[in-house]
């Protein structure tokens, strides 16, 4: 694998919406790379014929009747919002600045 | 430095059981006498992130009522519990011991927290944890460490590092932990506890705040294995709102307690016990064989057996868990719950929340699985950690033709000091080396205490099982609990 680069960590960071300084990137991308290249340790096995697990059980498309089912409360879901108005979620705006 | 540990001290949570279920102590008095030691040694543990002691002795009122009334309250009739404060609790506050959480009053309560609350259980509190449990030490939680009840200068292990340090220090005879990649059987190790990693889907995950899904499983600690068993008589089985939770059952674990080991192949997985995975104590792989040693003299078969792959079990973890963490973790956005740190905008504020939110091991985490599904490194990255999973899973089924139940050791080594493994994450992740392959099998294993190491301090032994091989694996626990009581 090429090794990972402070840009690299930056655009991850972006990615992941994370806002990092300086020196986190510095860290990151020393400590992200080593986390890496022990992941290189896996290049050591012939994988082209295993067919990935995605689960533990192997569970595919688990269904329930399409019944109405009581639900959690809406205000009281709102009510743990940081923002919440006429029975929504209230964020700045989307586009543009405030 | 000296320790205040007494698992002993919380009594055992069948013996308190039949007690407030015969009128013999009330369900308060218990109450009473567990927040009064957790007031005295509180300070020096840090178990909790919350002691609900008001409610606690209200719900406690309410089953002594009941059961004056002639009610039957349950099995865990006044059983006092503490929750791994990554599990929802209607109305307490619920923070994964993260600040992006603050303020946050779950509107439900977890499956486990309801089971529990059923058969006559209490919760006295919520306790501490690695930040959304990422960590081996309890170190990461963004409200302070937990000290080991055994030596106050030690890690009690982690992520359930504060679940494990309430039953060892007696403040409650059980608690609840959640395990993605050891964070049950590593702490019960160096907590001196019994502590189970139930098969996927065995016990509902529904109300647990995600880390890594296909991998997530809740599970008891408790100072016996009976006591284990009857909580997971209580906390197992179906449950249609978690669409991984199985639909099989393995039956009541107290039923199999008593049947022996006469007979039974007991495999050593030859990778942790025979140098070819580094870095795992002489003082540790001298218990697992002297268990290996008990099992064999109770009637047991012992043999080698190796699992290859596993050794490739910690880089496949550390692609598989951060990767799906990414995705997990992504709903804390400032939007529905907990902070929110103001922008200009939606997406200002979501990165200012997230970025002031978490801690430095969740961003970690969340950096290296971001990257590891990022357009042009997925397939090399997390499609090999996928196949790894399955080349693992192979492995254990190969071993489990031969053997009934496997053995290894729960952590490389006994707890170690605050402070010592912070520095370098990858050092950190070692701790999970002997715990991780069940993981991503998703097969059941416990670790059981045997024993101390040279510095006198815990070391657990880990038994692992097939699929739904609880009651085997109970089975065994039970003959080494008992080895170990004879030898001491």
């Amino acid at each position: 694998m090429s090794k990972l680069s402070r840009d690299d960590v930056a655009h991850v960071a972006r990615l992941a919406m994370l806002e990092l300084d300086d020196a986190e990137i510095d860290a990151f991308t020393e400590q992200l790379g080593s986390v890496l290249a022990t992941a290189d340790d896996m290049a050591a096995l012939d994988l082209d014929s295993v067919v990935p697990a995605h689960h533990p059980l192997g569970l595919v498309n688990v269904m329930r009747p399409d019944v109405v089912q009581p639900s959690l409360d809406r205000d009281e879901v709102l009510a743990q919002a940081p923002a919440a108005e006429d029975g929504r979620f209230c964020v700045p705006p989307a586009l543009g600045e405030q | 430095m000296s320790g205040v540990a007494s698992p002993a001290a919380a009594g055992s949570v069948s013996d308190i059981a039949n007690a407030v279920t015969n009128g013999e102590r009330s369900a308060v008095s218990v109450v009473d006498a567990h927040l009064a030691r957790i007031d005295d040694h509180e300070g020096a543990v840090h178990a909790f992130n919350l002691v609900t002691a008001d409610a606690a002795r209200a719900t406690a009122a309410a089953i002594d009522e009941r059961l004056a009334a002639g009610e039957d309250v349950g099995p865990l009739a006044g059983v006092p519990v503490a929750i791994k404060d990554n599990m929802c609790t209607r109305g307490v506050p619920t923070t994964c011991s993260s600040k992006i959480l603050d303020g946050w009053r779950p509107p439900y309560d977890a499956t486990v927290v309801e089971r529990l609350a059923s058969a006559g259980a209490i919760m006295v509190g919520k306790t501490n944890l690695d930040e959304f449990a990422m960590g081996s030490s309890t170190e990461n939680s963004a409200f302070g460490p937990t000290h080991n009840p055994w030596q106050l200068d030690r890690v009690p292990g982690g992520s359930s590092g504060g679940s494990a340090a309430a039953v060892a220090a007696g403040f409650t005879p059980l608690s609840l932990g959640s395990d993605t990649g050891g964070s049950i059987r590593q702490p019960a190790s160096l907590c001196g506890v019994v502590g189970v990693k139930p098969t996927y889907g065995a016990v509902s995950r529904y109300g647990l705040i995600a880390f890594g899904s296909s991998l997530d499983q809740i599970g008891p600690f408790t100072t016996t294995v009976a006591d284990s068993a009857l909580t997971m008589d209580v906390i197992g089985g179906h449950d249609p709102r978690d669409a991984t939770s199985s639909t099989e059952s393995f039956g009541s674990l107290v039923d199999v307690l008593d049947r022996g080991v006469d007979g039974l192949r007991v495999g050593l997985i030859s990778e942790m016990t025979g140098g070819v995975i580094d870095g795992i104590a002489e003082d540790v792989l001298a218990r697992v064989r002297a268990a290996a040693e008990a099992l064999e003299a109770a009637g047991a078969t012992v043999g080698e057996v190796s699992v290859p792959s596993s050794v490739y079990g910690l880089p496949a973890y550390y692609m598989v868990a951060p990767a799906e963490a990414s995705s997990n973790l992504a709903r804390f956005d400032g939007v529905r719950y907990g902070l929110r740190v103001d922008g200009p905008n939606t997406a200002a504020m979501h990165t200012a929340s997230r970025t002031a939110g978490f801690g430095p091991e969740v961003k970690r985490r969340i950096m290296l699985g971001t990257y590891a599904l990022s357009a042009g490194y997925r397939d090399a990255y997390y499609g090999s950690a996928q196949k790894v999973r399955t080349l693992i899973t192979q492995d254990f089924d190969r071993a489990y033709a031969d053997f009934d139940v496997l053995l290894a050791p729960s952590s490389p080594t006994t707890a170690f000091e605050l402070g010592a493994k912070t520095a370098d994450p990858l050092t950190m992740y070692l701790n999970d080396v002997c715990t991780i392959p069940s993981n991503l099998s998703g097969q059941p294993s416990m670790s059981v205490p045997f024993g101390v190491g040279d510095d006198g301090l815990p070391i657990g032994v880990q038994i692992l099982a097939p699929l739904m091989g609880e009651p085997v694996m109970f089975q065994t626990a039970a003959v080494l609990e008992n080895a170990q009581e004879d030898a001491s």
